[in-house]
């Protein structure tokens, strides 16, 4: 029975409260609607924190550049998996996103001319993909994330937006007509269960790297969108392709921002060669995050890695000056330190290629609207639901993000889902759709489950053994036996997860049980990426093959949907025409 | 090594007790944080709070050996055999080293923590100096750990009343920023016995920001404006 829990009324839900979802809040909460926003953590500790060398715009501060070749460059970068639609839309957009931000207040940088400081990122050409660097990052030193988030929540307090701090969504509600209804969510300080109703639902849960070892991101990152989307039945898309960045602290996983080889930094191996040079002749150190990830393992790989176990390679920017250092470097500078021992004025840092973004997610059109197949149209939309920043798979990454993007896709992305719901829910009569009558049985099948159980599997032993296989099978270079024995091993770990019991009894704070759930949805995701990544026979962006090394554009050019319902695989096509400009058809790419 | 914490459990316990454990350090083991989720991993009912672990989400803020700090950034190497871990001083425990941190927010929230500007915006943006920029260095980079204000024997006595070192942080942060117009406004909001001036520069917030922050000195130019506006 649903309506045994207590039920809570909105007309707007926002799950998740990182750069994506404080930007679609704004726009709710100054649209007068009654929204709440539901966060595991309390707002400025998202993941969006830690992101640190910029957001694109075309500002042309520096250089000269328009949304044309950001376009370009991203279409490029995604290894032509991205849709070309969503692209464009999102690189016009850019520069009034990013004004807007400066306009809220965000600390930037700044040039002589008082204008926003902007530095070179991988990828980010000028003219087409010329071998001359475009200087479209807008930086807050190394600490854009952290000035972005705390902006946005910042204008959200100015904007009195509800918060429900410390609250994790556990399913999705969802009528029979699939409508979307709204979250079963449970307050942490408490261990209440509510219900939270509402005209339209927007998730922006954020990404899921802890499925994998060694992984630059937070602990909270366990895919909790993704799994709800799973299991009310909405298929997931792309989840092969994971970015491995370039450059994790060896051993800690914690990143240093791209941002270091913008301002002139480079990759060094056990021979003290820059060897970029010999993997991208044009764009070397800045070419795109695969590019460079690949050419990083090879090096490792054939030996020429560095440290007693040859299992790194250098990052040296001491040449930059302690100036440069200490000006638009200090944050990687006090990390390097804490977790390298190494002080980058002097020393160079140990890193290695470290899982950090998930290009695929909950599919969605560029106005933030979930999608999925439906009597033949394999993008009808799934009302009510919306999905924005990195659990959304819009497609703007595609195979391969470009640095600098990632933030750009949740503010523009953010707005226009807030945007697209005020328009929904304006549209809607006064009061909201009933709940059906199995609206919580989802959650409330899960927390029986856990609650009953005395004995059983520990759920960080479950958790680690998930990662282990992640991190040993679906790497940055992919073979196919690892491949088919990873989709076996991952299958195990989901039995065990089904069997996990844990020894706090507590309502109070319980965060064995906070794991515990999050662990179902650590399980949906690996067990879509690995299922997804043994099927897709071909090299693409984050998508390395050792059996088939090539793109293959004439078979694959298309999207990956991953359905937990009988773990099965659909597609559906690329966008390849954008919304007002020619395409851009898929080439060889280069750097 | 020997871990000493504070537990605390209000739907168990009648009152709060230290427990001890022991842990056998392992290479990977660098930070305090890495230490408490092997704990963590011997017995899931000990709860604090955890997330970026690289010092900039201000989550795990705790009370270790005395001092205030962030657990993901304090080294095991610096730390003695016997660490004894209580949760942050001053704020309701919740529970373990969770404490409740809605005065600490309460008070951010009360300095307007937001950029005011009411002229329309111009089509590009506003425009500043590096040097106006370089002003709001050591002020914006605040992660709202409040490893600060509850080091602060003036935030303890009035929590209620005392913004305390991080709302002022902040505030200093707005009026400093070149963009803001709301300079008076805010220096009227803080012309308060309580507000602003019952800071007595003990300066524990400077000891043990983690950031390396200087809310001291924030309060100091907050306190100088005020005077040259009255002369």
């Amino acid at each position: 029975m649903s309506m045994s829990l207590p039920v809570r009324k909105f007309d707007a839900l926002v799950v998740g409260a990182g750069g994506s979802g404080l930007r679609a809040a704004l726009e709710l909460a100054r649209a007068n609607l009654k929204v709440a926003v539901l966060t595991k953590v309390f707002p400025t500790r998202s993941h969006t924190v830690a992101a640190q060398g910029g957001i694109a715009a075309p500002l042309a501060n520096s250089t000269e550049d328009n949304w044309h070749w950001h376009m370009y460059d991203t279409v490029k970068g995604s290894d032509y998996l991205g849709d070309q639609d969503a692209i464009e839309y999102m690189c016009r957009r850019a520069v009034e996103v990013v004004v807007e931000l400066e306009h809220m207040g965000m600390p930037f940088d700044r040039l002589d001319n008082g204008k926003i400081y902007q530095r070179p990122f991988g990828g980010h050409t000028q003219d087409y993909g010329s071998n001359k660097m475009a200087m479209r990052s807008c930086a807050a030193a190394d600490r854009t994330g952290h000035a972005m988030l705390h902006t946005l929540y910042q204008q959200n307090v100015r904007a009195s937006t509800q918060f429900f701090v410390e609250w994790m969504a556990l399913d999705l509600i969802r009528d029979a007509e699939g409508q979307v209804l709204g979250v079963t969510a449970l307050e942490m300080e408490t261990g209440e269960v509510s219900v939270f109703h509402a005209k339209a639902t927007l998730f922006a849960t954020g990404g899921a790297g802890r499925i994998y070892w060694a992984t630059t991101n937070a602990f909270i990152n366990t895919g909790d969108g993704l799994g709800m989307a799973a299991r009310a039945g909405i298929p997931l898309e792309d989840m092969e392709f994971w970015q491995f960045h370039p450059t994790g602290v060896a051993g800690a996983g914690v990143l240093i921002t791209e941002g270091v080889r913008g301002e002139g930094g480079y990759l060094l191996n056990k021979d003290g060669e820059r060897f970029m040079e010999r993997y991208a002749p044009n764009a070397k150190d800045l070419a795109s995050r695969d590019v460079v990830s690949r050419a990083m393992t090879t090096e490792i790989k054939e030996g020429r890695g560095c440290g007693p176990d040859a299992d790194h390679v250098m990052l040296k920017l001491d040449h930059l000056g302690p100036e440069v250092i200490m000006q638009r470097l200090p944050g990687i500078r006090e990390i390097a330190i804490k977790f390298a021992n190494a002080d980058p004025i002097k020393d160079p840092i140990p890193v290695v290629p470290t899982v950090h973004y998930q290009m695929g997610g909950i599919p969605t059109n560029y106005l933030g609207q979930v999608v999925a197949p439906r009597n033949g149209n394999p993008e009808a939309v799934v009302p009510g639901f919306f999905a924005v920043g990195e659990c959304a798979c819009v497609s703007v990454h595609g195979a391969n993000r470009l640095g600098t993007n990632s933030l750009l896709d949740l503010v523009v992305f953010g707005k226009a889902g807030g945007e697209q719901m005020v328009k929904d829910i304006r549209a809607m009569g006064e009061s909201n759709k009933a709940l059906p009558k199995d609206a919580t049985e989802r959650a409330r099948a899960r927390l029986a489950r856990l609650d009953g159980a005395h004995s059983g599997e520990r759920v960080a032993d479950v958790s680690n053994a998930l990662r282990r296989t992640m991190q040993a099978h679906c790497g940055v270079f992919r073979f196919p036996d690892d491949l088919a024995k990873g989709v076996e091993k991952v299958q195990e770990v989901a039995a065990r997860a089904a069997k996990t019991f844990i020894a706090d009894r507590s309502k109070v704070f319980n965060t064995a049980r906070v794991e515990a759930l999050e662990l179902d949805n650590l399980v949906e995701t690996a067990m879509s990426t690995i299922v997804s990544a043994e099927a897709r026979k071909e090299s693409r962006g984050a998508q390395s093959r050792a059996d088939f090394p090539g793109r293959d554009d004439k078979n694959w050019l298309k999207h990956t949907l991953w359905y937990k319902e009988g773990n099965r695989l659909a597609y559906k096509p690329v966008h390849l025409k954008p919304v007002s400009v020619e395409s851009f058809e898929p080439k060889v790419r280069t750097y | 090594m020997r871990f000493t914490i504070y537990r605390y459990d209000p739907d168990k316990d009648q009152r709060p007790a230290m427990k001890d454990y022991e842990l056998a350090p392992e290479t990977t083991d660098r930070m305090l944080l890495d230490a408490l989720i092997r704990l963590k991993e011997q017995d899931d009912s000990l709860a604090f709070r955890r997330s970026c672990r690289e010092g900039v989400c201000g989550s795990d803020a705790m009370n270790i050996n005395g001092r205030n700090g962030l657990a993901c950034i304090t080294k095991i190497a610096d730390l003695p055999q016997h660490v004894t871990l209580r949760p942050l001083p001053g704020l309701p425990v919740v529970r373990d080293l969770i404490v409740d941190m809605t005065q600490f927010f309460k008070q951010y929230h009360s300095i307007k923590p937001y950029l005011i500007n009411d002229e329309p915006p111009p089509e590009r943006e506003r425009l500043q100096s590096p040097e106006e920029r370089d002003e709001l260095n050591g002020l914006y980079e605040c992660i709202l750990c409040a490893c600060c204000s509850t080091a602060c024997p003036s935030f303890w006595w009035n929590p209620d009343k005392f913004v305390g070192p991080a709302g002022l942080l902040q505030a200093y942060r707005f009026i400093a920023d070149t963009r803001d117009q709301a300079t008076r406004e805010r220096l009227d909001d803080l012309e308060d016995p309580y507000r602003l001036f019952r800071c007595h520069t003990i300066m524990n917030c400077v000891d043990v920001c983690p950031k390396n922050l200087n809310p001291t000195r924030a309060i100091g130019k907050i306190k100088e404006m005020m005077v040259r506006r009255a002369v």
